[in-house]
């Protein structure tokens, strides 16, 4: 027994260590986002916010902050609306093609985003849409519909098939159903799929870079800078943008722990 | 992903095909979107393939030059062999590397713990590739963090930047996240009572992972490699930023014709050749997962 305990131990600490692996670059552009030197090593220099000044004093850099806000809003609410229907078409129906169907929706997150990108700028420029930020909504929410789809699709899983049912025989209409039954029992996965496509689309680089044209998204700033030298500016830009990102995740992901446990019990 | 596989085999009680206003406000919005921002710009890639490109600008025509003209380079076939070979080690040694930790999550932790866990390893799917990436070029440069710690014991510098190091670095902060996720399901959901009866029955804990752990996790191992290469085979952040790109991978061969050659026809042949390739990795990969070939193993 006490060799168990000697191998747990040694799992364990393995375990500690890839998550040390795993959440050290993310720490690293904290800390250095507040370190005065330009080529960030150990030892640190002076605790300074120096390059937040300078980025909250560059007007590109708040016009790509706005882009992206509106790109990701956007994107979400299209997405989750496309994914809410598919999952509940699924949920409801049987038809003819539905396997086609789902994987139409399903495929693009396997894809290689360079590769969609590239499809996306070459077909967006014939039919003349390209270079604007409705170019980057309408890729990202092909990209992030089955984000949605995924999620909604676990919650109607849940829900006992008897209650639509159920309000069709008291009266209400497929539609009332729809409003009064439906959408109040897949709420929590809904806020959830809002709040993780936003970020998916928030931090998205590829897809933006190729058909954003002069509307650049913050990634997109990033991937320039990143391009050019070492500029501790990455780190305090990637600070903000951890943050938001982090916020999103963790509010849909309590939402969705939320109602996984309530629907286990 | 595997999550909702289930799901979509859910038995309904209406399962009679239904034609009205209410089902194709639900149904057809997403093929509309789909066959507009998906289906057309993929087959116009591949279209495109056969596009000319004069004096800068792309005429429509249908040509075989663009295929036959990267097929004969030795640089595309460098790299397709290349991208191969180091999407398949990172595969490898993801798969590897967090087998320990999987297993871990599994099998020696609370059931509330391995929730938390799986809760934090969700974060960095989430948030940005870029920056991690800008971060590790900055933790594994010639000056950077790993080596100044080292230069205390008079060890070092280690040049990690623009080798394969930095590239596999690059790969696992997108992969291993998943995989540690993925490997983790799965086996928590096999049934303790099999393990516990080859315990009892004498069998040594190595001879449980090789004869009961991973049989019975075959299907949920081999979709997280295919999820492994496919994000590796794709990605053109870690081997540009990390790797140097002085041996392009695929991706970095489709930016380069894009962005600065303007033969985006020729792009479309190297991204149709990937997608093939992604295809029938993905192929083989669930066709194996699905059969049941390995259950008699003779061993």
């Amino acid at each position: 027994m006490t060799k168990d305990k000697f191998y747990n131990l040694i799992l364990k600490f393995y375990l500690f260590f890839i998550f040390v692996f795993i959440f050290t670059p993310i720490a690293f552009s904290i800390i250095f986002s507040f370190n005065s030197q330009r080529f960030p090593t150990i030892p640190l220099g002076n605790f300074s916010i120096e390059w937040y000044i300078k980025i909250f004093n560059d007007a590109e850099i708040w016009q790509a902050a706005i882009n992206s806000v509106v790109v990701s809003s956007i994107t979400c609410l299209i997405a989750t609306f496309l994914g809410f229907c598919t999952a509940y078409s699924d949920y409801r129906y049987r038809f003819k093609f539905k396997g086609i169907y789902l994987a139409l929706v399903l495929l693009p997150p396997t894809i290689p985003l360079i590769i969609l990108a590239l499809a996306m700028l070459a077909w967006l420029s014939k039919i003349g849409m390209s270079g604007q930020l409705w170019s980057i909504i309408c890729a990202h929410s092909v990209l992030t519909a089955p984000f949605a789809m995924a999620i909604i699709r676990l919650r109607l899983n849940q829900m006992d098939p008897d209650l639509e049912a159920a309000s069709w025989n008291l009266g209400g209409s497929e539609w009332d159903t729809m409003r009064n039954v439906i959408l109040p029992y897949c709420r929590p996965a809904i806020i959830s799929s809002l709040c993780l496509t936003a970020a998916v689309s928030f931090d998205e680089f590829a897809i933006s870079w190729f058909v954003s044209g002069l509307n650049k998204t913050v990634p997109v700033i990033i991937l320039e800078i990143v391009q050019g030298n070492i500029d501790p500016q990455v780190n305090a830009i990637g600070t903000f943008v951890f943050f938001t990102s982090i916020t999103l995740v963790i509010t849909a992901q309590i939402f969705f722990l939320t109602w996984q446990m309530k629907g286990k019990k | 992903m595997g999550g909702f596989n289930t799901a979509l085999f859910f038995d309904m009680k209406s399962n009679r095909e239904t034609i009205n206003l209410y089902s194709l406000t639900f149904r057809v919005p997403i093929i509309f979107w789909q066959l507009l921002f998906f289906v057309g710009p993929v087959l116009f890639m591949v279209a495109m393939s056969f596009f000319l490109v004069k004096n800068y600008r792309m005429t429509e025509a249908f040509e075989f030059i663009n295929w036959t003209k990267m097929f004969s380079k030795n640089y595309f076939w460098d790299s397709y062999w290349f991208t191969l070979i180091i999407a398949f080690i990172s595969t490898l040694l993801t798969m590897v590397i967090a087998f320990p930790a999987s297993f871990t999550l599994a099998f020696r932790v609370s059931e509330n713990f391995r929730r938390w866990a799986i809760f934090l390893l969700i974060i960095p799917f989430f948030t940005s590739y870029l920056v991690r990436t800008f971060s590790w070029y900055v933790i594994l440069a010639e000056k950077g963090v790993i080596n100044a710690l080292l230069s205390y014991i008079n060890l070092g510098p280690f040049i990690m930047l623009n080798t394969h190091i930095g590239t596999l670095v690059g790969y696992m902060t997108l992969t291993l996240p998943l995989v540690i996720i993925l490997q983790t399901v799965t086996m928590a959901n096999i049934d303790k009572n099999l393990i516990e009866a080859a315990f009892n029955l004498g069998c040594k804990p190595y001879l449980i992972i090789q004869r009961v752990i991973i049989p019975l996790s075959k299907t949920g191992f081999i979709i997280a490699a295919v999820f492994c290469f496919i994000l590796s085979f794709g990605d053109f952040v870690a081997p540009f930023y990390l790797g140097g790109s002085q041996e392009p991978t695929l991706p970095i061969l489709i930016l380069d014709t894009t962005k600065s050659g303007q033969q985006w026809p020729r792009a479309a042949v190297v991204a149709i050749v990937m997608m093939v390739t992604l295809f029938a990795i993905a192929f083989i990969g669930i066709m194996t997962a699905y059969s049941k070939s390995f259950k008699n193993d003779k061993r």
